[in-house]
């Protein structure tokens, strides 16, 4: 019997580091295997639509015609169900939580029907400009300046083909992903 | 002589985690009749069963209850497993257990901090919610959730957990001990809090048999009933398995109950953790349950003994899952425990019971 049988615990706790962290400036770090949200390597989709199938909440939608994956992050419930059912591996459940929106609406990926041209498209314009650049070549890590620059130039052309405001919604994600 | 008030208590009150509306029959300061009411968070996972396949309910089985959402996922895949006929690695069985008494420890260490919460003691409050961190971020760790981990599947489980990850959770649970251990001695020792929790809320043994309680809330009027000794899964490859029993079948048993069950469930997660087996973690599950099949199973939650049942049609979709979930079981004995007593008291019987009302109406 007796009070303040807490007293040592309280008492130690003021020179203690605080448990808490200082949410919008201090973030805790988030473990390699949380479940965040969903990503998917568009270029190995090959639009079977399993994943649309198996969703308990039908969050993702896959159309072959159109041929695009779109999913709707305020209806996934992060359960992860689709990445075990997706024949090609290509749907990854990554950490990072979806940032909160004011509208409702679908993410949609386009998914290139033909896998293996698509690839050689994205390596033809990486290639031209390289030989735009020789100067460049000549630096030790300039292959690699060049890659990191034209991947931005056809990240750039990419996004001028698309919506304006859909655009500046992937330019801000890069630039906080960055 | 005063004159009969019904006092409406709930469905939001400070103290109640959960919805559960309360007509309390009150003369003076005295409780004489308690009618518990519930139905304000039904949602009808139950009929869900029909409309997803006996894979995708295991997502829905878990949100049944957010604090025993593992046991709920557990519970629903044994019961589709012995179904089916399916037989679970070893491993899968082991890490299911060690999960499971992950959650026990998170869900008993909430109940704490609830409890100090309903008795007014705010610093125990925060300390017990400041350990219960520590099981959580583990949780996220391995599972990759914090409250719902859909790590769970038909056949066995979807992560496994590696020797230094086992090693991490050993290293973390030894040192949430020492604190634990002081915050336990607050609970049991300090002379504020038995005040307001001895002799409060007594149901005796015969009653609470009659009763057909569970989980601590029937362990501690002296019955020594937990499914864990049946020796379901791992838990039949435990050394020794004794359910924790208190005989003071009041108020202050129920925390005594519960305070030593953490304890015992870190004793528990060692103990596998030392014998885990290596191997697979999951058997790939083909085809449908047979029509008219029936599997029945019985899960020990935090609260208490969780029944399943499930009935298949020939198809991927169940023709029927069912569960009695433990508050229902003790809903009756908190009636009979607010009987009589201090309208001050009301708060503290509710809690003792560890109500889950969301588990209770799904």
């Amino acid at each position: 019997m007796g009070a303040f049988k807490l007293g040592n615990m309280t008492f130690g706790s003021l020179f203690k580091k605080p448990e808490t962290v200082l949410y919008p400036i201090e973030k805790k770090p988030q473990p390699e295997g949380l479940k965040g949200h969903i990503e998917i390597v568009a270029s190995d989709c090959i639009l079977c639509s399993m994943c649309e199938r198996s969703c308990p909440t039908s969050c993702i939608t896959v159309d072959k015609k159109e041929s695009y994956w779109a999913i709707d992050r305020f209806a996934c419930i992060q359960c992860g169900y689709c990445t075990t059912v997706c024949p090609k591996k290509c749907l990854h459940m990554k950490p990072g939580y979806a940032a909160p929106e004011a509208n409702r609406h679908e993410v949609r990926v386009t998914v290139e029907k033909a896998p293996a041209p698509a690839k050689k498209k994205a390596e033809a314009p990486a290639k031209q400009a390289a030989a735009e650049k020789p100067a460049a070549t000549a630096a030790p890590s300039a292959n690699q300046v060049n890659a990191v620059e034209s991947r931005d130039e056809l990240l750039e052309s990419k996004l001028a083909t698309m919506d304006p405001e859909k655009a500046e919604k992937v330019r801000a994600a890069l630039k906080a992903k960055a | 002589m005063g004159k009969k008030t019904v006092i409406p208590f709930g469905p939001q009150h400070p103290v109640l985690p959960e919805p559960l509306h309360l007509d309390l029959v009150v003369e003076d300061e005295k409780v004489l009749e308690a009618t518990p009411q519930i139905g304000f968070i039904h949602r009808g996972l139950e009929r869900l069963v029909q409309t997803r396949d006996y894979n995708q309910f295991i997502y829905v089985a878990e949100r049944i209850c957010g604090i025993c959402a593992f046991g709920h996922s557990m519970g629903y895949a044994e019961t589709v497993e012995n179904l089916m006929g399916v037989e679970v690695p070893k491993r899968a069985e082991y890490l299911r257990v060690i999960w499971h008494e992950l959650s026990r420890i998170h869900s008993h260490i909430l109940w704490l901090g609830l409890a100090a919460d309903a008795f007014g003691h705010e610093a125990l409050f925060m300390h017990c919610w400041r350990l219960r961190e520590r099981v959580l971020d583990l949780f996220e760790k391995t599972t990759g959730g914090r409250v719902i981990f859909s790590v769970v599947k038909v056949g066995g489980v979807q992560r496994d957990i590696d020797a230094s990850m086992l090693n991490q959770f050993i290293y973390v649970l030894d040192g949430i001990m020492d604190e634990y251990k002081q915050i336990c001695d607050a609970f049991l020792n300090d002379a504020s809090v038995r005040n307001r929790t001895e002799g409060v809320g007594v149901i005796p043994t015969e009653k609470a048999i009659d009763l057909s309680m569970v989980g601590p809330f029937g362990r501690a009027s002296n019955v020594p009933y937990d499914v864990r000794s049946l020796g379901n899964g791992a838990y039949g490859e435990l050394s020794d398995f004794q359910p924790i029993v208190s005989d003071k079948c009041d108020c202050y048993g129920r925390m005594e109950v519960r305070a030593a069950e953490v304890i015992q469930s870190i004793a528990i997660i060692k103990e596998l953790a030392a014998k885990i087996p290596a191997g697979d973690i999951a058997v790939s599950v083909k085809g449908a349950p047979a029509v008219d099949s029936e599997a029945c199973n019985v899960v020990e939650q935090p609260r208490g003994e969780c029944y399943y049942y499930a009935k298949g049609n020939g198809t991927k979709y169940l023709d029927r899952m069912r569960m009695r979930t433990p508050t229902s079981q003790n809903l009756a004995g908190m009636a009979v425990a607010l009987n009589g007593c201090d309208i001050a008291d009301v708060n503290m019987i509710v809690l003792t019971i560890d109500p889950c009302i969301s588990c209770t109406e799904r």
